[in-house]
């Protein structure tokens, strides 16, 4: 199944590109603030039970994916 | 003494690992492939060098922590053994999880390479024992995330334990602010696990060791640990 991992730095941790991207939009004119910038991850995970699977994406996140330290994640089953 | 310096995929300080341990120190220090099952017979000390292990992919350190070594030099930490991680070596031990803590981008949002000052807040470690508590010495950064990072709870008990190896200071050994070139948490730029045998820094004292390349500040660090090789 596919499934997509979305990876976000949790709130008050630092996010240079979302600040360097807000100070873009700035740049053309656009009013927006609080620009935070994440990471997707698409993959196949072999199953057909989406509870199965996202369990298997879960503990994907807590072994490499996610640095809990810093960020934080949600999985969506596809 | 025994040295192993893993080498992963994007190390680039492993060379002066080698040539402060080996060529400066005069210790056996042994390169050894990230491919690696085993590290060499008798190791005493892992120097984790600096650099940008598999290109700093997903995380700084994170793929590095993962790679068929690092089982062994966890098996070395467990049992004792010393493991001194620097710049990109104390991401890859944050992210295997030996040190707490994680790096993040600098607060300047650069990279930085600049002479800072550090002082030593634990003494009693093989790393720092032939300094003294307080003494301050100047060793080089050069990195872009090195703004260590705990939540307040682990902060507080990495603290209360004495966790904190180094702080950033000024050339008078000032505490502050103003100090941290890189927006560390307390100013910290190294951590110690409780045992007191996994050392990790973002500054490079290993770049510090040769006169005839410059200043010498990092010498007391190797100093220590010949000391607590020679007591062992």
């Amino acid at each position: 199944m596919k499934v997509r991992v979305s990876v976000q730095l949790k709130p008050g941790i630092l996010d240079p590109q979302g600040k360097a991207v807000e100070q873009g939009l700035h740049g053309f004119g656009f009013e927006v603030e609080h620009v935070r910038i994440g990471r997707l991850i698409d993959m196949d995970v072999p199953g057909t039970d989406p509870v199965e699977v996202k369990a298997k994406a879960l503990a994907m996140c807590e072994k490499l994916l996610v640095n809990p330290v810093m960020e934080k994640a949600s999985i969506e089953v596809l | 003494m025994r040295v192993a310096v893993p080498v992963f995929p994007g190390s680039n300080c492993d060379h002066d690992a080698l040539h402060a341990c080996g060529t400066v120190m005069g210790w056996d220090t042994i390169p050894v492939w990230h491919q690696e099952t085993r590290l060499p017979e008798g190791t005493e000390l892992v120097f984790v060098p600096g650099g940008f292990s598999y290109g700093d992919y997903l995380r700084c350190g994170a793929i590095a922590a993962l790679a068929p070594i690092m089982a062994d030099i966890r098996r070395h930490a467990d049992g004792g053994g010393l493991v001194l991680g620097v710049c990109n070596g104390f991401q890859i031990l944050c992210e295997a999880q030996l040190l707490p803590g994680a790096l993040l981008r600098n607060e300047s949002l650069r990279f930085i390479h600049a002479d800072i000052h550090l002082r030593v807040e634990r003494a009693d470690l093989p790393f720092t024992r032939a300094m003294k508590p307080g003494e301050v010495f100047q060793v080089p950064i050069a990195h872009a995330e090195g703004n260590f990072t705990l939540d307040p709870a682990d902060l507080a008990d990495l603290e209360a334990r004495g966790g904190v190896a180094f702080r950033y200071c000024s050339p008078k050994g000032e505490i502050g602010e103003a100090h941290v070139p890189n927006g560390a948490m307390n100013g910290i730029a190294g951590i110690v696990n409780l045992r007191g045998n996994v050392l990790g820094m973002m500054p490079h004292p290993e770049r510090a060791v040769d006169p005839k390349l410059g200043p010498t500040g990092g010498l007391g660090m190797f100093r220590s640990l010949a000391e607590a090789f020679a007591k062992a």
